[in-house]
C-alpha cells in the first residue's frame, strides 16, 4: 500500500473527477452544454494514478474523453466548466468546447480526432529532450484509438528516438458500440509494445493504487531518459459512450458488474483499513470538493458569452 | 406507392433496395452494426461490417474491393475525420481510374455525416465539401430532401466511380438527436431551426434514381438567383418566402451535387434574373461560392449585373453557439445579402444603365 499522503492525494483526484463529471452531466441535461458530452466517470483511477506522478509542466494530451486527465492534473476547474458552457471566461474563450480543452497552466491539451493525440505527444517529448529538460510527455487514449496507424507510428518513433513518452491506453472495452474483440486482433494492447522493443504493462484501471504503482517505474524511466513505454489500464465508462448513448449493445449485467468495481469506494476502504483517515475525514473531503465544483458551475453559468468579434480572432496570431 | 419518409429512412431504403438487387453491394464502417441495425438484421455480418477505428485501412480496403468486383458503401462517420484517410481518398480512390488508363473502376460510395449549427465544435461540425470537389476523380453529392436522398443514393451506388455522399446532420436528424441530445430539449427541431421539408417528405417506394449533376430549381423567380446545397437551400427558401411577401421573386437553385456541377441551370437562371447570390455552409475562400460566380462570369459575364456570396467565415468552427451563430450563414445573413442586392438593383435599368456596384 502507498503512503498516507499518496492515498489521500489519489482520493482527492478521484473525487474531483467524479464530482465534476456529475455536475457536467447535470448541466448538459439541463441544456447548458451544447453538442456531445463524453464523461470520464469509471475511468477516474487511470488518470488519477498516472497524473499523481506528473508535474504541472509535464506535457499531457488526451482525446474526446479528456476531462479526467485535466482534472487529475489539477487544471483550473472554473475555466474548464466555463469552456464546457461555451463562455468567454472558459479556457479557450468558448472556441474549443468540451473536446478541445487547452490549459497551458498544467501543460494540457485534448482533441476529438481518434488517434491524433499520440503523434502530438511526441513533439513536447522531443522538445524536452532537445532542451535537456527532464519532462515526461503523457498521452491518454482509448483502446479504440490503438487501431489507428498513428498509434503504431508513434510507438515506433518514440522508441527509435528514445523519447520520454508514456502512452496510457484506457481499455474501457468499447469504442462507441464496437467491442474490443471486434476491433483488435490481439487481446492486449500492452503486448503490442514488444513490437517496438519498449515496456508494455497491464494494470487494473479500477484501482487507483494499482495504477499509481504501475505508472511509477514507467514515469521514472522516461524521466531518466530511458525512453517510452505503454501502460494499458482496464476500466469502464459508467455513463456509456456519451450522454445520449442508448446502450442497447451492452450485454446484460455488464454495466452493473463494473459499477461494482468503482475505484472510489475501493480507495475509501483502503484508506480506512490502513488507518489513514476516518469516514468523517472522507466526508469532509467530498464536501469540500462538492462546494468547489458548485462554485465552478455558478461561475460558468453567470459568465458572459463571447462577443461576436471573437469569432474571427485567433485564426492567426 | 409514395409515402412520407424521413431523410434517414429514405437513405436506408435506397441502400436496402440496392443490397437486395445487387449482392456485390455491402456496407462497412465504424458502428454500422448499431447505426444500420436493420441492414444487419436483413443481410448479416458479412455484408454489414463493423470496422476498427482505422479509417485509412478500411477506406483503402473499400477502394481495393471496389476495383476487385465489389460495390462497397463505406462510412466515414463524420466528414471531419477524413484527414485520417486523406491519402487513401485523395491519391488512390480518386486517381486509380485515371492512372490506370481507365482499366480499373472504383464503384463505391463514401457516406459521411456533415454540417454544424448545433454547437458541437471544430472537429464535428464541418462541411468541407469543396476539398473533395477540388480533387478530380471524386463525385460529390449533397441531398437536401428525402426524395433526393433516396434517388441520389441509388444513383451513387450504381455509378462506376467513387461518390462522396454527404448527409447533413440537421436533415438526417437522427444524428442531431444522437449528438445534441433530443430528450433534453423541448423541441430540438425548433432549437436548431431544422428545416421540416428537408427532414421529412414524400418518397416513392419503388427504386428510382436522381441523376448526378442535375440541379433542381426549388422556387421560380425573376429578381435574384440564389444557389446553394444542403441545409442552406432550405434557409434560402425561407428567405425567398419571406421576401415574396414584399413582392420580390427569388429563384432558388439546389445544386444537389458539386461534382458533376450543373452550371447550365445556374447560368440560364442568371440570364433571367441578372443577379446571383451563392450561399454555402462551407468556408468562403477557395470554395463553392467562388466557383459558381466564376463559372457564370466565364460564360455569361454580360448577364451578371451583381453578385454576392454568403458563406461560412474563414475560421475554424467555434464550439460556443454564440460564436458559431456568427460564423455560419443564417437566414438573417442570407436575407441581408438578398435585400442589399435587390435594393441596389432598384431604379437601375438592367441593360445599359449605370454600372451597379459590384458585390464584395
Ligand atoms: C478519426 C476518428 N474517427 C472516428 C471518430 C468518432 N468517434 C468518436 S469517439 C469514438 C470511439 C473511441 O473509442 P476509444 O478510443 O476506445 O475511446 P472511448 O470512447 O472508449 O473512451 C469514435 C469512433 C473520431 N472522433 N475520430
Ligand atoms: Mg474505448
Amino acid at each position: 500500500m502507498v503512503a498516507k499522503e499518496v492515498a489521500l492525494d489519489l482520493y482527492r483526484r478521484l473525487v474531483r473527477i467524479r464530482t465534476f463529471e456529475e455536475k457536467a452531466a447535470e448541466l448538459w441535461h439541463q441544456g447548458h452544454i451544447s453538442g456531445e458530452l463524453h464523461l470520464y466517470s469509471g475511468q477516474d483511477a487511470v488518470s488519477a494514478g498516472v497524473c499523481a506522478h506528473l508535474r504541472p509542466e509535464d506535457p499531457t494530451a488526451a482525446d474526446h474523453r479528456g476531462h479526467g486527465p485535466l482534472l487529475a492534473k489539477g487544471g483550473d476547474l472554473k475555466k474548464m466548466m466555463a469552456e464546457l458552457l461555451g463562455r468567454k471566461t472558459g479556457l479557450c474563450q468558448g472556441k474549443g468546447g468540451h473536446m478541445h480543452l487547452f490549459d497551458p497552466s498544467v501543460s494540457y491539451g485534448c482533441g476529438s480526432i481518434i488517434g491524433a493525440a499520440m503523434p502530438l505527444a511526441l513533439g513536447p517529448a522531443l522538445a524536452a529532450k532537445m532542451q535537456k529538460k527532464d519532462l515526461v510527455s503523457t498521452v491518454f487514449f482509448g483502446e479504440g484509438a490503438a487501431n489507428q496507424g498513428t498509434f503504431h507510428e508513434s510507438l515506433n518513433l518514440a522508441a527509435l528516438w528514445k523519447l520520454p513518452v508514456l502512452f496510457v491506453c484506457h481499455d474501457n472495452r468499447w469504442a462507441v458500440s464496437v467491442p474490443k474483440a471486434q476491433s483488435t486482433a490481439v487481446p492486449w494492447n500492452a503486448d503490442r509494445a514488444s513490437a517496438y522493443g519498449i515496456p508494455g504493462a497491464l494494470v487494473d484501471g479500477m484501482d487507483a493504487v494499482a495504477v499509481y504503482e504501475a505508472a511509477a517505474p514507467l514515469v521514472q524511466r522516461a524521466r531518466r531518459g530511458e525512453g517510452p513505454s505503454l501502460l494499458e489500464a482496464t476500466c469502464y465508462r459508467f455513463r456509456g459512450h456519451f450522454e445520449t448513448d442508448p446502450l442497447v449493445y451492452l450485454p446484460a449485467g455488464e454495466m452493473e458488474e463494473w459499477k461494482g468495481k468503482d475505484p472510489i469506494p475501493k480507495l475509501e476502504r483502503q484508506i480506512i483499513e490502513q488507518g489513514y483517515g476516518t469516514d468523517q475525514d472522507l466526508v469532509r473531503i467530498r464536501e469540500e470538493i462538492r462546494n468547489q465544483v458548485e462554485q465552478t458551475a455558478e461561475f460558468a453559468l453567470s459568465s458572459p458569452w463571447p462577443e461576436p468579434e471573437l469569432a474571427t480572432q485567433h485564426v492567426f496570431v | 406507392m409514395t409515402r412520407e419518409l424521413t431523410f434517414a429512412e429514405a437513405i436506408h431504403e435506397a441502400i436496402e433496395q440496392e443490397m437486395i438487387r445487387d449482392p456485390k453491394v455491402f456496407v462497412l464502417g465504424e458502428d454500422v452494426q448499431l447505426l444500420r441495425h436493420p441492414l444487419l438484421e436483413k443481410f448479416g455480418e458479412e455484408r454489414v461490417r463493423n470496422t476498427p477505428i482505422s479509417e485509412s485501412a478500411f477506406i483503402g480496403a473499400a477502394t481495393g474491393a471496389a476495383y476487385s468486383g465489389m460495390r462497397p458503401i463505406v462510412e466515414l462517420m463524420m466528414i471531419d475525420f477524413f484527414g485520417v484517410a486523406a491519402d487513401q481518398i485523395m491519391n488512390h480512390m480518386a486517381k486509380i481510374t485515371y492512372l490506370s488508363g481507365g482499366q480499373l473502376r472504383v464503384p463505391l460510395v463514401i457516406r459521411a455525416a456533415c454540417g454544424g449549427g448545433y454547437g458541437d465544435g471544430a472537429h464535428q461540425s464541418q462541411t468541407i465539401w469543396a476539398l473533395f470537389a477540388h480533387m478530380p476523380g471524386l463525385k460529390v453529392v449533397i441531398p437536401s430532401t428525402p426524395y433526393d436522398a433516396k434517388g441520389l443514393m441509388i444513383q451513387a451506388i450504381r455509378d462506376d466511380n467513387p461518390v462522396l455522399y454527404l448527409e447533413h446532420k440537421l436533415l438526417a436528424d437522427y444524428w442531431l438527436g444522437l449528438l445534441a441530445g433530443a430528450n433534453r430539449y423541448k423541441d430540438i427541431q425548433a432549437e436548431f431551426n431544422v428545416p421540416k421539408a428537408g427532414t421529412k417528405g414524400s418518397v416513392p417506394e419503388a427504386p428510382y434514381t436522381v441523376p448526378l449533376g442535375k440541379a433542381e430549381i426549388r422556387r421560380q423567380g425573376t429578381d435574384l438567383t440564389v444557389v446553394s446545397v444542403g441545409v442552406m437551400v432550405h434557409r434560402a427558401l425561407a428567405v425567398a418566402e419571406h421576401l415574396a411577401a414584399e413582392g420580390e421573386g427569388l429563384e432558388v437553385i439546389d445544386l444537389r451535387s458539386l461534382v458533376p456541377l450543373d452550371r447550365r441551370t445556374v447560368i440560364d437562371s442568371v440570364k433571367k434574373t441578372r443577379k446571383l447570390l451563392v450561399v454555402d455552409e462551407d468556408h468562403r475562400s477557395y470554395g463553392l461560392t467562388g466557383e459558381i460566380v466564376a463559372s457564370v462570369a466565364e460564360e455569361a459575364a454580360g448577364s451578371l449585373d451583381d453578385f454576392k456570396r454568403v458563406a461560412a467565415l474563414d475560421t475554424s468552427i467555434p464550439f460556443s453557439l454564440a460564436l458559431e451563430r456568427v460564423m455560419l450563414p443564417s437566414e438573417e445573413s442570407i436575407e441581408a445579402a438578398a435585400r442589399a442586392m435587390l435594393k441596389r438593383g432598384k431604379g437601375v435599368s438592367s441593360r445599359g444603365g449605370p454600372k451597379p456596384r459590384r458585390g464584395r
